[in-house]
């Protein structure tokens, strides 16, 4: 691609090339089947009765009226279902209790912790029956009634009712407190340095807000029975770990449960989290193995699955003259909402994201919490937390710029994470560094020094500024959490393979770079290899799914074993066939010899293979790759904007991401997922918020007209570039790409608009009136 | 209570019975099998179950089936050649990477095969309008809008050409 | 599917009246891009609908021999836009009439579900509020004519009675003559979206084109419905459009009531009160003739 001049990784055949998408066709075609499609008609409707308070417990509840409305099947209620509790985050289970995740769910519950809990569920024949179900049984209930509380200040009070006694003693899911290593630095603790009156001071607190994955396609699944084993058909990101929450949930053995996963209507993390999938399957379990389908209305999607966990930074620097950092302190409060979800992981990323980017001469200590509240829970959703702390160091580093007069972009450079690094902690490693070329490219493409300098003095209601910020971020879970995947190939008749890997599509382009992956590595077109792209976990090879950017390198290395596994059993049988040959290999579908000469196709072995008398073997291979690296992929954005003052209006006139994503298997799919990240990063940056009634704990906007995505109108043209490099701890030389995308725009948007109007926003989104309440403050309007 | 509606779907007249509480979308999903017709909000602002009726794209949640009386609706099903050759919108949006989790899709399919259809040109901020009825999550839309500007520019070069070679006969 | 026990399919205004008039709890419902919605979230569950959808006798945009311009009620969002009649004379409307929701709702919706909901954000309201237009029902006693400025009786509700349909919008030519027309619709973003403030700016200007001759100014989101600032009119009428531009900001602001919701404060809808006005008024002027 002409975009991409800055390179330093060998060119391969299949890898690399922009490949049509494999499921392209059937997409445009409307042939695609994703859950609903799928669901045989008509089935019963299960409708979720959601608590009308936000804190406090169901006292009384009368089903009799509702169970007697025509259509009405059934109605069950929290006295209905299993006592115990089971944890619900889409994480690699650990066979050590200690670090297994919290468990703090039931699948209907008397303790209502979030306006909209789940209390009750209305099974009927039809939507209509259900739902009337649902307001009979809402008018039969009686609370027992605590104040909300939906900041993290009044669930730290000391009186403040504890939601969790069964899990926690208080309110406090989790605290981290991680000082980097001080030795040889002069200083016995990293506040001491930001004391030290040799050094400039910074200091800042940010506030980040509570946003929605929004896919467009709603949570939905399907269950009924078979051969006395439930069978759950879901909208996941995550079709192993849901078999296993559905047999915790319900305390069947997990074998019992068989889960597949049909195309999904897009995720971002909120499908990475099992949510209704074990109340689907307990309900067919009722009612003796009919098809129940929970398909949530977009209300519920909103009030009653995840989001980005809000949360407040404070930030301390000490810098001196050179544009050196010495020191930082972070300290995040992350609100967790009614239910841990996903919980800390996210708010130990934020204060890493915070942390990485930038090197400290003496230290960084970073603290975090995460918190129990009565807002509707967060948990994963793309970025998983790093955005927050992202946000609030990119913040940090314009501001100090401008206060000393420096370039944003040469203070960047002069602290940026060197090649080489390790982590202290997780000992995660910067194993190719594209991250000065992200800052030096963007600088050149952007026009970064003609636009400063055309806009410099400028005055008048109408301003203009570019901004930029930067971004780390690390590929896949290792070593925090557990990375295994498996992958399978079975060669067909006609000399094309079959891959199956548990990894999932969602929407990102998966199982086309898979394609890519293992024809690669076997010597054969991508056309040649069919992907399975539904997985079902009763053949599916294991896998923990689509998140953390970890498919392309986890799975990755899964493809790569197999398929190289694959093409030694190809090989072995090849010299079956031809024993006098020497160095065989496989190239462009064909198997050559050491001289170049093609000895046989693919198709004449496998019909050899499939049908000899002598030697009949199907040929296929099936590995299980354990990842124990981790490596880190960086990022810039640059963003132009013209801020209309008097009316609050941010335009992006130009934006630009640059990533080193190492080396890019398909540019096509890579820079979709730029340019939707993009999007993502815009839409937080200046409308996108969840917000929350604090008298009731009631989402005020759960629906699509009140949750602000950007539409087609609001986006300018979104360009971007990649910087490619050759990790040598991925498996084809990548790293993550899949999530970063959305973090560089929203501080590059803050930016821009601190170099146009002067005025330094430190809370998200940049809402239109936040801004000219701002403009006003400081007399510019 | 039931009713008859006799419409034509896709190319076919038929008459279909329907609860007369039901959307179009329910009709087309449910007792058809047009499944390509999206459910994301049930209240018009997502544009997934976006159908032709008469020619023109409507959202089919905010649309009773029994308003269909003598109606023509298309969905992305019927917009597939015999042959399965793809409409210039569909193979637009293929070689233009534009589809990513793919279910606003069809949705999207159906406005851009109404704008095309007219055969005129259109800037892309015209274009970024007239789209402007669909969320989409993963493209950021920048790939929808190249493939929409690229099938517009198809079609009103077929259009101009036709017209030319029209101008010609009358020349003659 | 939607929770109504029964839909009367109207075969004519009158077989609709007449349906309304036997049952007083039945709903009136035209292209339902309201109505569905609210019976969706489970308001009117069990309603009885009373369905005016796509007739004939509501449909058309006319020029009527007086200059008045006619609008059916079940005129769409997209058909209003198109009307090259509303394009020439009805320049806020047709403008107005391009902004609500997007592209397939506007082949939906119509002008007449939009007066007759009452909301104060409706986005063709505020044009038909400045042009003075006249809402022409029919109820079991016949046609009767409601001047726009008795319409609306509180937030979302209207003057016509249960048993009336409102049969087209009416827009006398002196309601329109010689001005020009501007609407100005606020959101968060570009479509899709609700209005924070809608402003619809009428604009005559003076022979001379220095001076405003006369001047209407409708906000929607300003009040619980959509309203002229009649005083500031008043005030404005007869001014140089400077210094229009220069006073209409505080008077308009002093006339109108935004309310403080979830949405927006109060502050800052009168900010943009202030500064859509002044740059509404120089743009309609420009238009209207006014030296730029």
């Amino acid at each position: 691609m002409e975009q991409q001049f800055w390179k330093k990784v060998a060119p391969m055949h299949e890898v690399g090339a922009a490949v049509q998408r494999v499921d392209a066709i059937d997409k445009v075609k409307g042939t695609a089947k994703y859950t609903d499609d799928l669901c045989p008609k008509p089935c019963l409707v299960a409708r979720v009765v959601h608590a009308q308070i936000a804190n406090g417990w169901v006292r009384a509840i009368d089903t009799t009226e509702a169970e007697s409305l025509p259509g009405v099947v059934a109605v069950f209620t929290f006295k209905d279902v299993p006592e115990h509790r089971f944890p619900t985050p889409g994480h690699p289970w650990s066979v050590e209790p200690a670090h297994q995740d919290v468990a703090d769910r039931r699948l209907l519950d008397d303790r209502v912790r979030i306006y909209g809990d789940d209390i009750a569920v209305v099974v009927a024949e039809d939507n209509v029956a259900a739902d009337r179900g649902v307001r009979s049984v809402l008018s039969h209930v009686d609370y027992e009634e605590l104040p909300p509380m939906t900041t993290v200040a009044q669930a730290l009070a000391p009186d403040a009712p504890v939601l969790h006694p069964e899990v926690r003693e208080t309110n406090v899911l989790a605290r981290s407190d991680m000082v980097t290593p001080l030795e040889g630095t002069g200083y016995d603790s990293v506040e001491e340095a930001l004391a030290d009156p040799r050094y400039h001071h910074y200091e800042a607190h940010t506030e980040t807000q509570q946003v929605d994955q929004t896919h467009i396609e709603t949570n939905v699944c399907y269950a009924y029975m078979e051969s006395g084993r439930i069978t759950v058909v879901s909208s996941t990101q995550i079709p192993h770990i849901v078999r296993r929450v559905c047999g915790q949930a319900l305390g069947v053995p997990w074998g019992t449960i068989r889960v597949i996963k049909p195309y999904i209507g897009g995720g971002f993390g909120n499908k990475q989290e099992v949510l209704y999938e074990p109340l689907c399957a307990w309900l067919t379990s009722q009612l003796g193995g009919r098809v129940v389908e929970i398909e949530l209305p977009r209300e519920e999607v909103f009030q009653n699955t995840r989001s980005r966990h809000p949360m407040s930074f404070d930030v301390q620097c000490a810098y001196d003259d050179d544009m050196n950092i010495i020191a930082r302190s972070c300290s995040c409060l992350s609100n967790q909402g009614g239910y841990a979800s996903h919980g800390h992981a996210l708010a130990a990323n934020a204060i890493n994201a915070f942390r990485w980017a930038y090197k400290d001469k003496v230290g960084c200590h970073t603290q975090a919490s995460t918190v129990y509240t009565n807002i509707p829970a967060p948990g994963a959703m793309r970025a998983y937390g790093m955005p927050q702390g992202q946000f609030t160091v990119e913040c940090m580093m314009d501001d100090i710029a401008r206060k000393e007069g420096w370039d944003p972009i040469d203070f960047r450079l002069k602290n940026l994470m060197p090649e080489g690094y390790s982590d202290p902690f997780n000992g995660i490693t910067n194993h190719a560094n594209g991250f000065p070329q992200t800052l030096i490219a963007g600088r050149e493409a952007s026009g970064w020094d003609d636009f400063k300098a055309r806009y410099k003095d400028e005055t008048g209601p109408i301003r203009h500024g570019i901004g930029m910020s930067a971004f780390v971020y690390k590929t896949g879970v290792y070593p925090i959490s557990l990375e295994t995947s498996t992958a399978r190939l079975v060669l067909n008749q006609d000399g094309t393979c079959q891959l199956s890997v548990g990894a999932t599509e969602i929407g990102q382009g998966a199982d086309t770079v898979f394609s890519q992956m293992a024809a690669e590595t076997i010597g054969v077109p991508t056309s040649w290899v069919h992907i399975v792209s539904f997985q079902d976990t009763d053949v599916t090879p294991f896998d923990t799914g689509a998140y953390a950017s970890r498919q392309t390198y986890v799975t990755g290395h899964a493809v790569r074993k197999t398929a190289e596994k694959f093409r030694q059993n190809i090989l072995d049988y090849a010299y079956e066939l031809k024993p006098e040959a020497r160095g065989l290999t496989i190239a462009g579908g064909e198997i050559v010899d050491e001289a170049g000469e093609v000895l046989l196709g693919m198709e004449e072995l496998a019909q050899e293979a499939f049908y000899s008398f002598r030697h009949s073997v199907h040929i296929h291979a099936e590995e299980t790759a354990q990842v124990r690296d981790n490596t880190f992929a960086f990022g810039t954005c640059f963003v132009k904007v013209e801020v209309d003052m008097p009316l609050g209006r941010v335009k992006i006139l130009d934006i630009l991401n640059v990533h080193d994503s190492g080396r890019i298997i398909n540019p096509a799919t890579a820079e979709g997922q730029v340019h939707g990240g993009m999007a993502q990063g815009i839409g937080a940056a200046l409308y996108e918020e969840q917000l929350i009634d604090p008298a009731t704990g009631r989402l005020l906007n759960p629906n699509l007209l009140d949750y602000k995505i950007p539409t087609s109108m609001d986006v300018p043209d979104l360009k971007c570039l990649f910087v490619e490099t050759d990790d040598p701890s991925g498996p084809y030389g990548n790293k993550a790409l899949g999530e970063p995308p959305l973090m560089p725009p929203t501080p590059a948007i803050r930016n821009a608009i601190l170099d146009a109007t002067g005025c330094a926003f430190f809370q998200i989104p940049m809402t239109q009136q936040r801004l000219v309440a701002k403009f006003k403050e400081e007399g510019l309007i | 209570m039931m009713r008859f509606v006799k419409m034509t779907v896709n190319g076919k007249t038929m008459e279909v019975g329907v609860d007369e509480r039901e959307m179009l979308l329910d009709t087309l999903r449910d007792r058809l099998g047009l499944t390509s017709v999206k459910r994301g909000c049930e209240v018009g602002e997502c544009g997934a179950c976006t159908v032709l009726l008469d020619g023109t794209a409507i959202d089919s949640c905010l649309y009773l089936t029994i308003w269909c009386e003598g109606a023509e609706i298309i969905t992305t099903e019927g917009l597939l050649a015999r042959d399965g050759t793809l409409t210039p919108v569909q193979q637009a949006l293929v070689d233009e990477a534009a589809v990513q989790c793919g279910f606003c899709t069809p949705g999207i399919i159906m406005s851009a095969t109404e704008i095309v259809g007219t055969g005129k040109r259109y800037t892309r901020d015209e274009i970024r309008k007239l789209i402007s009825g669909h969320l989409c999550r993963c493209t950021g839309y920048q790939n929808i809008v190249n493939a929409v500007e690229r099938a517009v520019n198809e079609c009103a070069d077929i259009a101009e050409r036709v017209s030319a070679e029209h101008a010609g006969d009358d020349a003659v | 599917m939607y929770d109504f026990e029964s839909i009367h399919l109207s075969t004519s205004v009158d077989d609709a009246v007449a349906a309304l008039a036997a049952d007083p709890e039945a709903i009136i419902i035209s292209a339902g891009t309201d109505v569905l919605v609210q019976i969706r979230e489970g308001r009117h569950a069990g309603c009885r609908l009373v369905s005016i959808h796509n007739l004939p006798e509501l449909r058309g945009i006319r020029m009527c021999d007086d200059g008045t311009i006619e609008i059916g009620a079940a005129c769409t969002f997209r058909e209003i836009h198109e009307d090259p009649i509303v394009a020439e004379h009805l320049q806020a409307l047709c403008m107005a009439a391009d902004t609500p929701g997007g592209p397939q709702l506007r082949a939906v919706g119509t002008i007449g579900g939009n007066v007759c909901n009452g909301i104060t954000s409706a986005d063709t309201a505020s044009s038909v509020v400045a042009y003075d237009a006249v809402m022409r029902v029919r109820g079991p006693k016949g046609d009767r004519d409601i001047p726009v400025s008795e319409w609306y009786t509180g937030p979302g509700r209207t003057s016509r009675a249960h048993d009336e349909v409102l049969v087209c919008i009416r827009f006398p030519r002196a309601g329109y003559e010689g001005f020009a027309g501007t609407y100005y619709k606020y959101g968060k973003r570009e479509a899709l979206e609700i209005a924070t403030m809608g402003v619809s700016c009428l604009v005559k200007m003076d022979a001379d084109r220095a001076r405003i001759a006369d001047i209407r100014l409708a906000f929607g989101v300003a009040g619980p419905y959509p309203k002229r600032a009649v005083a500031t009119e008043d005030a404005l009428r007869g001014l140089a459009v400077d210094e229009a531009v220069a006073a209409v900001g505080d008077l308009a602001c002093e006339e109108m009531n935004p309310r403080t919701s979830w949405r927006a404060s109060k502050e800052f809808r009168l900010q943009l009160i202030a500064e859509l006005s002044r740059r509404l008024i120089r743009e309609t002027a420009i238009k209207g003739g006014a030296d730029a």
